[in-house]
């Protein structure tokens, strides 16, 4: 057990606390409970809304897995991970004012509450919830297993006592705090995130004899590692282009992103957030996949992936900045976490409670009821992840291609194209959906079709989908403003 | 009543200057990997001790982005209120 690194890491946690108690005093005096603790009353400001937009995106496979990838595969993989420079800047520039006014218009709180008042419909509304509950939960599973281990390797705790330990973490102050909570929290976890790494890739240049010093180890090695083409050569430039779906303009898809879309006070803390999302999102891919391949000369033969950053760090750096830096994949997991955790308890008390089971619920049945809901979560993906499967990148990749397939069109035409209804949304979902699973244990079983990610054909299939069924059946043009008439005339 | 909301024409023009920088940001990233990566790692130059194919690809590619953001959103973008102002509506 490593003191000098557990002490840095708990001063952190206990940092995060504190906001999450501070967000708790905020919501217990709030008019309008479901807005602030499923979106923070949208007040997020610039800042804020950057760093909640990366750390929910940033994740244990950002941090772990693909700097661990990174080390085995070379440059190939960081120029993969740089795809999601793209993140940054697309989704808000995307889903944009036009989504923020609707989402306003429609008294929307969740990503489902948007797409159930633009196709008025309940398959719709149940579809969403229902993937939202099945996909995330399995990210969330994956984030998970990448925080335990993490505490694992550092401490030399058993992973049950680990996952116990970071549960608990996370539990107390998603229920207590909610959205806004985990935004503030987001935010300063961001921070770490940032500096740690930095700090980090510094130490790593310097223990591997500088830049240049480690190019040549890697070139005496294997040339392959600083060719664009992964170790064996088998990273295919289509493969890799594919990932421009996945991980970056894909990202729109992603019901705890497009949630964070519609949280921002005003314009101008989306136009803050534009710039500093880019910066930070790039800023600390590049350092993070950058660390994992120069890694690999200091500390050639580490065969869990997931291991690579925790080993570094603390062979690199003194053990107190040690526990400092590697707070920020913790900070990474759990901002993650709490997004999903949130996400999903949203889906199941406002979006299906609330709307079919029993809509005049009172205040403080709803209360009761997110904060139970959260919590009763967080046991199941506590039970589950005791017996993880083993691969983490996969199953969080699994999600967000799935996510991805179901949403990013039913979100983007909903909001832009007049001619988009029910019918097209309900088919491009199913069409997503199920042409992503099928795809993938096709892919499993005979390699990538046309050589590119899983993702890639469901986005596309789902687009015809969307666009033939909208078109075909009960064509009409939705109008945009017809709330409006509708919400005065009540007035 | 079927006149637009001008803060749609706001919001339509943005998202398609978004568009426009992913496909710009996609170009720039693959032709620099690709054009200059594909050659034998023997006649790679280094800058910084880094491949050349990855400095312009990732990094100039990194920051140029930053630089296109920030311009395009100081003087495109334009501020807008979100909520609804009843005499506006129209």
């Amino acid at each position: 057990m490593n003191y000098s690194v557990l002490i840095p890491m708990i001063v952190f946690l206990i940092i995060i606390f504190f906001i999450g108690y501070w967000s708790s005093k905020k919501l217990a005096g709030s008019s309008n409970f479901i807005s602030d603790y499923f979106l923070g009353g949208r007040e997020l400001g610039g800042f804020v809304l950057a760093m909640t937009m990366v750390a929910t995106y940033g994740s244990a496979s950002s941090f772990l897995g693909g700097p661990g990838t990174a080390y085995t595969m070379g440059f190939g993989w960081v120029l993969l991970a740089m795809t999601q420079v793209v993140t940054g800047y697309f989704v808000l520039m995307i889903l944009g004012k036009k989504y923020a006014i609707m989402a306003r218009r429609y008294n929307a709180v969740t990503m489902i509450d948007f797409l159930k008042a633009r196709y008025n419909s309940t398959a719709v509304v149940l579809l969403s919830a229902l993937s939202i509950i099945i996909f995330l939960f399995s990210a969330m599973a994956a984030q998970w297993i990448g925080g335990a281990r993490l505490i694992e390797s550092l401490t030399g705790l058993s992973y049950q006592s680990a996952l116990f330990l970071f549960a608990i973490s996370v539990l107390v102050y998603v229920t207590i705090g909610g959205f806004r909570a985990v935004a503030l929290t987001d935010a300063v976890q961001g921070a770490v995130m940032l500096i740690g790494t930095l700090i980090l890739l510094i130490a790593v240049i310097i223990s591997g004899g500088g830049i240049s010093n480690i190019m040549q180890d890697l070139i005496n090695e294997n040339p392959n590692l600083v060719t664009p083409y992964g170790a064996e050569g088998n990273l295919s430039a289509a493969y890799v282009s594919s990932f421009w779906i996945l991980v970056g303009v894909g990202v729109v898809g992603l019901p705890q992103i497009a949630v964070r879309a519609m949280s921002y006070k005003n314009a101008r803390s989306m136009h803050r957030a534009l710039i500093i999302g880019t910066i930070v999102t790039g800023f600390i891919m590049l350092n993070m996949h950058l660390i994992g391949v120069f890694a690999r000369p200091i500390l050639p033969g580490i065969d869990v992936g997931d291991k690579v950053i925790p080993l570094i760090a603390l062979e690199t750096l003194p053990p107190w900045v040690a526990g400092i830096v590697l707070a920020a994949p913790m900070a990474a997991i759990m901002s993650t976490v709490d997004s999903l955790l949130l996400l999903v308890s949203s889906s199941i008390v406002k979006d299906v409670y609330l709307n079919y089971v029993k809509p005049d619920a009172s205040l403080k049945t709803i209360k009761r009821m997110s904060f139970g809901v959260t919590g009763i979560l967080g046991v199941i993906v506590f039970l589950l992840a005791l017996d993880p499967p083993d691969l983490l990148i996969f199953l969080n990749l699994f999600a967000f291609g799935g996510l991805e397939a179901a949403f990013i069109w039913p979100i983007v035409l909903g909001l832009y194209w007049k001619w988009g209804n029910k019918y097209g949304a309900i088919a491009s979902m199913g069409t997503g959906i199920a042409s992503y699973i099928a795809l993938h244990f096709y892919n499993i079983a005979n390699g990538n079709l046309f050589g590119v990610h899983t993702v890639t054909l469901p986005v596309v299939l789902s687009l015809i989908a969307f666009i033939a069924f909208s078109l075909l059946i009960k064509r009409q043009a939705y109008d945009y403003n017809a709330i409006l008439y509708r919400n005065e005339k009540q007035a | 009543m079927k006149e637009t909301d001008w803060r749609f024409r706001v919001a339509h023009r943005e998202a398609w200057i978004g568009l426009g920088l992913a496909l710009f940001n996609f170009v720039w990233w693959f032709a620099f990997a690709y054009g200059l990566g594909n050659r034998p790692v023997e006649e790679y130059t280094y800058i910084f001790g880094l491949p050349d194919w990855f400095f312009y690809s990732c990094i100039v590619g990194f920051l140029v982005m930053v630089v296109l953001v920030t311009v395009v959103v100081k003087f495109f973008f334009v501020d807008v209120p979100f909520d609804e102002e009843q005499e506006e509506s129209r």
